[in-house]
């Protein structure tokens, strides 16, 4: 099954702002995506609950895995988002 | 008919309006088998998305992006497939739609809480979801803050941290709890925010909504059966005095210019900047313009370090620590910082602590104790300090809390100035330590007095603990005695000994603090101006008066009114 292991670039880790951004996009993959840290258990990554649970922290190393038509490249655009600090990006924001 | 209900005075000001209640969890009727399941799952989906769409447009009324942030999140969190999952089985296994939705609610809490950290403040989301989406299907009142349309007092039984979210400052004029104490979520906010708030006040959750009252969060009185002419001219007044508040500048001194430094708390680089600009997050929400931005501190007094070690399996790394560390001496007022290590232990777990659980954890291995135990946390953190000092050219204090013995001082001590560290000192949080005040500082640059754990110990009361809140107050005779002897042993050395308990916030209370002789206050950024006017209105010989009064009075009631001014 396609993979990809990333590590939390964001500085509240997937909290607050990163993981919203992230359970959005990955809700509007065409392809169910999962997520989890180490060998810990894989959830749904569309899930904000489950992926609030993971207590994935700035640095923490997470790995998607999806399968089917498009999972590389859904996986890709995930991994390139958490690989972003995205509480960095709301400040440019302003 | 006029009738006063006494409580706490968490937060000074005066205020006046109609109260309006928030309403409370709706109670979950005995459980009912359902009949029919479908109808059970769709009613309950239905409720989470009428949950889901009113926080939504919630969000989207919100004052500020911050808090319109948190309520999408939480709309969010109402769609969430998982909660969906979790209701599904749970209308599966027989349950009714109410008590499947508080079940899947519960599930979720649980999963967030071991997640630890800032995850875990995420469960209070869950409650209020549970709360109004089993309002919805029990055909109760939504619960939340009221919305009447207009400005008013809210009365509470208590806030959580969810609650405060909603909170329009432009709206609310006041707080007022029936529980919580001095330290609770409703006195640190409302002190944030400038709100007068009382706790721990006896009575007030049975006023009927629309009721007239007037507000003193100074004295803790709360004044009903007053009429609207009445209200609005005490609301005039008041937005008047917190116009001309806040009109001393310069640094902290009596009106005979006694010097007395007024300091920050705070618990992150982010603090100060948030503190530093007048075009700070609460600029658009101040409606009377008093535009409290700038709050000219002299520096920090308390820097909490925890907020770094907080979400962590591991501990934060030593470069990690020293640039969070350098940003804070380099953003601090005249780069004059205090930094407090670590202050965690079995009652504020860390998970990369691995402390064993204690039946007792406040009367356990906390604070400095946690040394004892894992000595490396407390020596990487003092290297990482030292390190930061150096790359920012300051001379930070540094102090440790839950000191309690004269060699527990000189053993940090003889730590911290081996890495070069010159201003040592430490919290004083236990009698015990108060009462060897005098030996402590032969081991140490200064002290700094923790308010609310010292009466926590003195009064053998749980600084959470509402039903206790008359013993916690810090007027209470006993706690202001201690700090006297504290302040008496640090003008023998010589040395500085400061308050940075929430006691130095409250404006009447810091002119006693420096007739007892303590030479610095810390406090959040909102109270400065207040405690800066209320030291300018009152010479030292004033303050001593003060002491005198306070220190001889029976209880905290006594204690106010004997100071009270007028």
């Amino acid at each position: 099954m396609p993979e990809r292991t990333v590590v939390i670039a964001s500085s509240s880790g997937l909290h607050a702002r990163p993981a919203k951004i992230f359970v959005q996009a990955a809700a509007k993959q065409g392809v169910p995506v999962r997520i989890r840290v180490g060998d810990g258990k894989s959830v749904p990554a569309n899930s904000m609950l489950a992926v609030l649970a993971l207590g994935a922290v700035r640095g923490t190393e997470v790995t998607l895995d999806a399968e089917g038509p498009g999972a590389d490249e859904a996986l890709a655009s995930l991994a390139e988002l958490l690989s972003r600090d995205l509480d960095a990006e709301e400040a440019l924001d302003g | 008919m006029a009738e006063t209900l006494r409580g706490l005075g968490v937060s000074p000001g005066r205020a006046a309006g109609r109260v309006y209640r928030m309403a409370g969890p709706p109670p979950l009727p005995a459980p009912a088998r359902a009949v029919e399941a479908d109808r059970e799952l769709s009613e309950a989906l239905r409720a989470l998305e009428a949950t889901a769409a009113e926080l939504a447009a919630r969000a989207e009324r919100a004052p500020d992006s911050t808090a319109g942030e948190i309520l999408e999140a939480q709309s969010f969190i109402a769609r969430d497939p998982g909660l969906y999952e979790s209701v599904e089985a749970n209308v599966r296994a027989g349950m009714d739609a109410a008590h499947a939705i508080d079940a899947a609610c519960a599930h979720h809490r649980r999963a967030l809480l071991e997640a630890g950290g800032y995850f875990a403040e995420r469960a209070s989301d869950l409650d209020d979801i549970r709360n109004r989406a089993v309002a919805v299907v029990l055909g109760l009142p939504m619960p939340g803050i009221p919305d009447p349309g207009h400005p008013f007092v809210l009365v509470a039984e208590d806030l959580a941290p969810a609650d405060t979210v909603n909170l329009d400052p432009a709206l609310v004029l006041a707080l007022l709890t029936e529980k919580g104490g001095p330290t609770s979520h409703t006195a640190i906010l409302a002190r944030a925010r400038a709100l007068p708030a009382v706790v721990a006040c006896r009575g007030v959750i049975g006023l009927d909504d629309g009721t007239w009252v007037s507000v003193d969060g100074a004295r803790g009185e709360v004044e009903t059966g007053i009429g609207e002419e009445a209200a609005t001219e005490i609301q005039r007044r008041a937005v008047a005095d917190r116009r001309r508040s806040g009109t001393s500048r310069g640094p902290g001194r009596t009106s005979d210019d006694h010097p007395v430094k007024l300091l920050l708390n705070i618990g992150s680089a982010a603090d100060l900047r948030a503190t530093g600009s007048p075009a700070g997050r609460d600029a658009p929400a101040d409606p009377a313009g008093e535009g409290r931005g700038d709050v000219a501190s002299e520096g920090v007094g308390l820097f909490r370090t925890e907020f770094l070690f907080l979400d962590r399996r591991e501990p934060p790394g030593y470069e990690e620590q020293v640039a969070a560390y350098e940003a804070v001496l380099r953003a601090a007022p005249g780069g004059h910082v205090v930094i407090r290590t670590l202050d965690a232990g079995t009652d504020k777990p860390l998970p990369f602590l691995g402390l064993p659980e204690e039946p007792n954890p406040a009367l356990g291995v906390r604070g400095l104790r946690v040394s004892r135990i894992r000595p490396e946390v407390l020596d990487t953190q003092l290297d990482a300090i030292a390190e930061a000092a150096r790359a920012a050219g300051a001379e930070p204090w540094v102090m440790a809390p839950m000191v309690t013995t004269a060699g527990e001082a000189a053993d940090f001590a003889g730590r911290a100035r081996a890495r070069g560290i010159r201003h040592v000192g430490a919290m004083v949080e236990v009698p015990a330590a108060a009462l060897r005040a005098g030996r402590l500082l032969n081991e140490l640059d200064f002290l700094s007095i923790g308010t609310n754990d010292l009466s926590q110990y003195t009064f053998a009361s749980d600084r959470q603990h509402g039903e206790l809140a008359d013993l916690l107050d810090p007027w209470q005779a006993a706690l202001l005695q201690l700090i006297a002897d504290c302040a008496a042993a640090g003008q023998a050395a010589g040395k500085p000994v400061g308050v940075c308990g929430e006691a130095a916030a409250d404006p009447l209370l810091a002119t006693v603090l420096v007739g007892l002789g303590v030479s610095s206050l810390s406090m959040s950024a909102p109270s400065i101006a207040p405690v800066r006017d209320s030291l300018a209105a009152h010479s030292l010989a004033q303050c001593r008066q003060n002491a005198r009064l306070a220190l001889g009075a029976d209880d905290p009631a006594q204690a106010r009114k004997l100071v009270m001014p007028g």
